[in-house]
């Protein structure tokens, strides 16, 4: 298995560093492989989407690298940059879908910019999709016209639009019920095994964490940097810091596993 | 029902007991904190001096209670930890006691924005920086644009049709009837100015001229680029703002789709294209004001008229128009575009863009105006 992605002594701040910035997380330092469902988790307030917008590309770190592959995306050049975004999916927070588009023109989009196909194919390319987050027969409605979970799962059916290498979502489950939410999981697992997707979620939903999780990152806001790093279940089970157990047993540490 | 009271007693051993009675209710106007916490004398309190430093708090006859009680308790028992005077709330009701270790269960943060107060130095000093950086920002998209233009003219972008024709169809057609309505009554009104002044001379006939004139060189220019910069650029300040709010441009960037080249570009060559037509048509809605009053009123001929601007207008002065407003027309988008793809990150500053986006809007076409009116003087057309 080799790494998708590698973060080098990770610097998150606003503002200039030199100049008093107020620091985010600093000394960062981990790999994501191939195929990792990748956890990035931690209280509210830590960094974690923060860090997720760093390794989309959208900030630029105060110090550190963030390389994928041999590419450090923060020296890349303009075309180097746009491959390596080319091959991410990102399903934001809140969604995101372009709101004067319907959700067709959405999940189009991509396809139409980056592909030669016909109108026909990326029809039947966004059928396949919006089937694929149950909302098949939803093509000609805007973003508007639907619900707040409808909405995210179009925004990931927009996302997995170019069959990405990397997927990342920021907290997926949150707007979500219980059943969608759990369909959603069991979306994340099938396309990391049908597409051999890597996959990095930012979350702090315990169940969604332990159920698909395969790697993790624990950030802490009090000394801004990570604590704990490795298979949730594992950090569970075996990981001596208590924050993370508190966060990991909900805040009871008397719970027994 | 009984009225919020409270009881400081200084206890010998030098502790001090605080008994809260009444009910505590929002409605009964309680004591503020701040009152009650002046009355414990806090700050006369000196750990070292005082054995034990310790303020018992308890309740004796306590009513019905809400918040007021929570805050004036927290606001003791956060002010005397500040002072290092430990605090005993272990008498007080199981309800109160946990709302009271719920609050202070995550310890204040220190680093808060509000809690740095810069001098009036400095805050001239992060105002100039921030003029510096604004500068640099403009600078920094101007040349994104300029990029994309390029890009565009060598082929390696290109527009989408629908959307272009939407901005289209936005900045222009849907425009002609405010510009009507704008221009017509500029036109009238100065007909009207210039008409008192030469009736004293028996000049009425020269009305026609001064209307045409002003409108071809001037007024219809500027206002076509006020008319756009209040409707067009605000709602492109407005829609790009939101976009931003709602993570959409994000969405765009991570697909590797440049938002300037998307969102930016076909805005700005949608209104250098449209402002043109939108002039021309505003000089002659113009002239037709300035007939109105001129036929109507001061009792000149049509054919007069006509005659008469026709022969007072050149070709050069209609292109000057033209050409300022093609110059108007790139800065109120530029304003609307640069605001709204900076926007921050929430309502009131979509709001905020907005505002500013037609101010500097209207702010910049004046300024163009008036360096056009010197440069022309100089180049003598």
């Amino acid at each position: 298995m080799s790494v998708a992605i590698r973060v080098e002594d990770l610097t998150m701040a606003y503002g200039d560093i030199t100049a008093g910035a107020r620091v985010i997380q600093s000394g960062l330092t981990f790999d994501i492989q191939e195929g990792d469902i990748f956890v990035i988790m931690g209280g509210s307030g830590c960094g974690k989407s923060t860090l997720l917008r760093h390794l989309v590309g959208l900030l630029t770190p105060a110090h550190g690298k963030i390389f994928y592959g041999d590419v450090n995306l923060g020296d890349a050049d303009f075309e180097k940059r746009t491959v390596i975004m080319r091959s991410f999916g990102v399903l934001y927070q809140k969604g995101a879908l372009w709101s004067s588009r319907t959700l067709k023109e959405n999940i189009a989009l991509p396809l139409e910019t980056y592909t030669s196909l016909s109108a026909d194919t990326i029809s039947d390319l966004v059928a396949a999709k919006l089937a694929l987050v149950g909302l098949a027969g939803f093509e000609e409605y805007y973003p508007s016209e639907i619900s707040g979970g409808m909405q995210k799962r179009a925004a990931l059916a927009r996302a997995m639009a170019l069959d990405p290498k990397i997927l990342f979502f920021d907290e997926p489950s949150a707007g979500l019920d219980p059943v969608s939410s759990q369909r959603l999981d069991e979306l994340i697992l099938e396309l990391r095994d049908s597409l051999g997707a890597t996959i990095v979620i930012v979350t702090h939903e315990l169940p969604s964490i332990f159920a698909i999780g395969t790697n993790s990152v624990f950030l802490d806001p009090e000394t801004k940097t990570m604590i704990a790093q490795g298979d949730p279940n594992e950090l569970l089970k075996s990981c001596k810091n208590p924050k993370v157990q508190q966060f990991l047993r909900r805040g009871d540490l008397s719970t027994k596993i | 029902m009984v009225a919020p009271n409270f009881d400081i007693t200084k206890l010998s051993d030098g502790s001090i007991k605080m008994v809260f009675s009444g009910e505590w209710r929002l409605s009964q106007t309680p004591p503020s904190a701040e009152k009650i916490v002046q009355s414990l004398e806090i700050d006369s309190i000196s750990p070292s001096a005082v054995t034990p430093s310790v303020i018992v708090v308890s309740v004796d006859n306590l009513g019905a209670w809400d918040s007021s009680l929570i805050a004036v308790l927290y606001s003791i028992v956060t002010q005397c930890a500040a002072k290092n005077i430990e605090t005993d709330y272990s008498a007080l009701p199981i309800g109160l006691k946990g709302l009271l270790k719920l609050a202070t269960a995550v310890p204040r943060r220190e680093d808060s924005p509000e809690a740095h107060k810069e001098s009036w130095i400095a805050r001239v000093g992060i105002a100039t920086l921030g003029a510096f950086e604004a500068t640099r920002s403009v600078a920094h998209f101007i040349g994104e644009i300029s990029i994309a233009f390029a890009r565009l003219l060598k082929g390696k972008t290109q527009l989408r049709r629908n959307d272009f024709l939407e901005i289209l169809l936005q900045a222009g057609p849907s425009a002609l009837s405010i510009v009507t309505l704008i221009s017509v009554l500029v036109g009238l009104i100065l007909a009207y100015i210039g008409a008192i002044q030469l009736q004293q001379f028996g000049a009425q006939i020269y009305v026609a001229n001064l209307v045409g004139l002003a409108m071809t060189r001037e007024m219809a220019g500027i206002m076509a680029g006020i008319i756009l910069a209040g409707r067009t650029g605000a709602a492109f300040a407005a829609h790009l703002g939101t976009m931003q709010v709602n993570e959409e441009i994000d969405a765009l960037l991570t697909f590797g789709i440049s938002p300037v080249e998307f969102l930016v570009l076909p805005r700005m060559l949608a209104v250098i294209l449209m402002i043109p037509l939108l002039c021309l048509y505003a000089m002659i809605a113009g002239i037709i004001g300035g007939i109105i009053v001129s036929v109507g009123a001061l009792g000149i001929s049509l054919p007069l008229y006509y005659d008469q601007t026709v022969n007072s207008i050149e070709l050069t002065d209609v292109w000057v128009g033209v050409g300022k407003s093609i110059v108007f027309g790139a800065l109120v988008a530029l304003c609307g575009c640069y605001h709204g793809m900076r926007c921050g990150r929430s309502a009131s500053a979509v709001g905020q863009a907005t505002t500013a986006a037609v101010v500097s809007g209207i702010v910049c076409v004046v300024v163009a105006d008036a360096v056009f009116a010197v440069l022309c003087d100089i180049v003598g057309i």
